[in-house]
C-alpha cells in the first residue's frame, strides 16, 4: 500500500517536471523568436554598412540604390518627424479622453465609449490609410496646397491610430489609482480639475508615460497606412505638407522589387529602425523609472 | 494507445496524400509572377486560356519584374514576367517579347498643357521645372509622382526619357501603376508615367514631342517612349507553360492584349 503511493507520488513529480520543462521550452520559442529575427536582420543588414561606411549610411541625404547610393538620413528624419506629429496629435487628444472618461462622466457614457475607442483598434491599418487618401489627403491639398501627401497627412492618421492604446493604458492606470487619493484631495478641499492634475495624475504618471511609448511604438512601425499617406518622397522635408518617406515605408516600398546590395540596404534599413526604436523605448522606460522613484 | 494509433493513421495518410497532391498541382497549375504592369493584361489571357482549357489552373501573381525574374531562378513559378530588359546574369534565362507596351506621361484631365517635349519631361523630374505656369498652364507647383526604385516601369522610364539624370528625391513616389493614375486623377497639379495600356478617362496621356500616345505613333516610331514586355522562363517553356505561351502569341492572344489596350508583337 505505502508502495502504491510512493509510486503515485513519484509519477506527479515527474509529470510536474515534465510540465515545468515543456512551459519553459514553450517560453523561451517566444524570445528566441526575437533573438533569431536580431542576429538575421543584423546579419544581413550590416555587412553592407562597414562597405559603404556608417556615416554614408546613416548621414548620406542621397537614396539612389541603382547608383549604390543608400543615405538614409531623409528616411531617418521623416520617421522621427512623423511620430513625433502623431504624438502631437494623439497625446493631447488621448490623455483628455482618457480623463474624461475616468474623472467627468457617468458610468453609462463610459459604457459606449469606452467599446468605441477600443473598437478603433480593431480596424485594420490599410482602412486608416485609405480614408486617409480619399478624405484627409484631398482635404488638405485644397485647403493648405501642395500635393496633400504630406507629414501632416501621416501624423494625423498615425495620432488618430495611437488613441486606442494611449486611452486604453491611461485609463486603466488612471483606474489603478487608489480611491482613497481621490477621496482625501476632495475632502480638503479641492476642485475635480485639481484633483485630476494634482494628485491623479503625478499617481498615474508611470502608466501613462508607458501608454505613450507603446503609442509612439506603434506610430514608428506603422506601413500601410504610412505608405498610402506620406508621398514616399526620399528627400528631408522642408514643411508639413512636403511629402516624407519612413524607414518602415522605404522597406517595404522597395522591398518586392530589390536584389543584391539594393535588398541589403534594405535590411540596413531594418538594422536602424531597429536601433532607434530600442533607443527610443530605453530613454522613455529610463525617464518613467526615474520619475516612478521620486516621491 | 487509441489516440496514438489514430496519430500514426493521421501521418501515414499526410505521407501518402503529399506527392499526390503535388503531382496533380505541377500538371494541372501554371504560376506566373512579376511585372504589376503586365499582371492584369496576364490575368485576362488566363481568364481565356482557362474558360477554353477546363480543369487548368492560371495563377497569376505581381511582385515586380524583379521579383518575377527571382521567382523563375528559383523554380517558385514557371514563367516570370518582366517589363524590363534583362540584365547581367538574367540574360541566362530564356526570353520571349509577348507585346509592347507604350509609356504614357499623364496628367490630371483638367491641366490645360496637352503636350510636351521629353526635354521638358526630363527637366519637370529632375526637379528643375518647378511651375506649370512655365509650360502654358496655371500656376501651380508640379507634384511630380514616380515610381519606386527597382519598379520596370521606373526603369523604362529611366532608360527611354531620363538617360543619366536622376528623377529628383522631392518627388511622390509609389509602388504601382495603379496608386500613380489614383494620385494624378485627383491632384490637378500632378504628373506621372504609367503603361500606356492603363491610361483610362480620370486621366490625360500628353502628346510627346508632337506625337499623341497612340497604337499608330508607336507603330510609325513617332510616339517614342515604348519597352518590351517579357515572360521568361528557365529554358523552353515546356508542358503547359509552353501552351500558354503559344496561347498568348496566337491571333487570338495577341487580338486579346490588343482589346486591352497593349499593342502586339508585330
Amino acid at each position: 500500500m505505502a508502495g502504491a503511493v510512493k509510486k503515485r507520488g513519484n509519477r506527479l513529480e515527474r509529470n510536474d517536471r515534465l510540465v515545468r520543462l515543456a512551459l519553459l521550452v514553450i517560453a523561451f520559442s517566444a524570445v528566441s523568436v526575437l533573438v533569431v529575427i536580431t542576429i538575421f536582420i543584423v546579419g544581413q543588414g550590416t555587412p553592407i554598412m562597414f562597405r559603404y561606411g556608417f556615416k554614408s549610411f546613416l548621414a548620406g541625404s542621397d537614396w539612389y540604390p541603382s547608383e549604390k547610393l543608400f543615405g538614409l538620413w531623409p528616411m531617418i528624419v521623416g520617421s522621427l518627424a512623423v511620430t513625433a506629429g502623431a504624438l502631437v496629435i494623439g497625446v493631447p487628444l488621448g490623455l483628455s479622453c482618457a480623463i474624461v472618461l475616468t474623472e467627468f462622466s457617468s458610468k453609462r457614457v463610459r459604457g459606449v465609449i469606452k467599446p468605441i475607442v477600443e473598437l478603433l483598434a480593431g480596424i485594420p491599418s490599410v482602412v486608416y490609410g485609405f480614408i486617409g487618401v480619399v478624405i484627409l489627403v484631398p482635404f488638405i491639398r485644397e485647403t493648405f496646397g501642395g500635393p496633400g501627401l504630406s507629414v501632416l497627412a501621416a501624423s494625423i492618421i498615425l495620432g488618430i491610430m495611437i488613441l486606442p492604446t494611449i486611452i486604453s493604458i491611461s485609463v486603466d492606470s488612471l483606474q489603478a489609482v487608489p480611491p482613497s487619493y481621490r477621496e482625501g484631495s476632495i475632502a480638503l478641499g479641492a476642485t475635480r480639475w485639481q484633483t485630476v492634475k494634482m494628485v491623479l495624475f503625478p499617481a498615474a504618471r508611470s502608466g501613462i508615460i508607458a501608454s505613450i511609448i507603446l503609442g509612439m511604438g506603434r506610430a514608428v512601425g506603422e506601413t500601410m497606412a504610412t505608405i498610402m499617406v506620406a508621398g514616399n518622397a526620399a528627400e528631408v522635408p522642408g514643411s508639413l505638407l512636403a511629402p516624407v518617406r519612413t524607414l518602415t515605408s522605404n522597406v517595404a516600398l522597395e522591398m518586392s522589387y530589390a536584389t543584391g546590395e539594393h535588398r541589403e540596404a534594405l535590411f540596413a534599413t531594418g538594422v536602424v529602425l531597429f536601433v532607434i526604436i530600442m533607443v527610443l523605448n530605453t530613454i522613455a522606460n529610463a525617464t518613467s523609472a526615474k520619475r516612478r522613484k521620486q516621491p | 494507445m487509441t489516440s496514438q494509433r489514430f496519430a500514426c493513421l493521421l501521418l501515414a495518410l499526410g505521407v501518402a496524400l503529399f506527392p499526390a497532391c503535388r503531382g496533380d498541382r505541377s500538371a494541372n497549375d501554371l504560376t506566373l509572377a512579376g511585372s504589376t504592369s503586365i499582371q492584369p493584361f496576364a490575368d485576362r489571357w488566363a481568364e481565356v486560356f482557362m474558360e477554353k482549357r477546363p480543369g487548368l489552373g492560371v495563377d497569376v501573381q505581381g511582385g515586380g519584374s524583379s521579383a518575377g525574374i527571382q521567382a523563375c531562378v528559383s523554380g517558385a513559378c514557371q514563367i516570370g514576367m518582366s517589363s524590363r530588359e534583362l540584365k547581367g546574369s538574367e540574360k541566362e534565362l530564356h526570353e520571349i517579347v509577348i507585346a509592347r507596351d507604350g509609356l504614357a506621361i499623364i496628367v490630371h484631365p483638367s491641366n490645360p498643357v496637352r503636350a510636351l517635349t521629353l526635354a521638358e519631361v526630363k527637366q519637370i523630374f529632375d526637379g528643375d521645372l518647378k511651375s506649370w505656369a512655365l509650360l502654358g498652364g496655371e500656376n501651380k507647383r508640379i507634384t511630380v509622382v514616380t515610381r519606386e526604385e527597382g519598379s520596370g516601369t521606373r526603369g523604362a522610364f529611366q532608360e527611354l526619357v531620363m538617360g543619366k539624370t536622376r528623377v529628383f528625391s522631392g518627388a511622390i513616389t509609389q509602388d504601382s501603376n495603379g496608386t500613380v493614375r489614383e494620385i494624378v486623377a485627383h491632384d490637378p497639379a500632378a504628373i506621372g508615367f504609367i503603361s500606356l495600356g492603363l491610361v483610362n478617362d480620370q486621366v490625360r496621356a500628353l502628346d510627346l514631342d508632337g506625337a499623341a500616345a497612340n497604337e499608330e505613333n508607336i507603330r510609325s516610331g513617332r510616339y517614342k517612349l515604348v519597352r518590351p514586355f517579357l515572360f521568361v522562363s528557365r529554358g523552353e517553356p515546356t508542358g503547359l507553360a509552353k501552351a500558354f505561351v503559344d496561347f498568348v502569341l496566337s491571333a487570338e492572344g495577341q487580338a486579346l492584349v490588343q482589346e486591352e489596350g497593349l499593342l502586339p508583337i508585330k
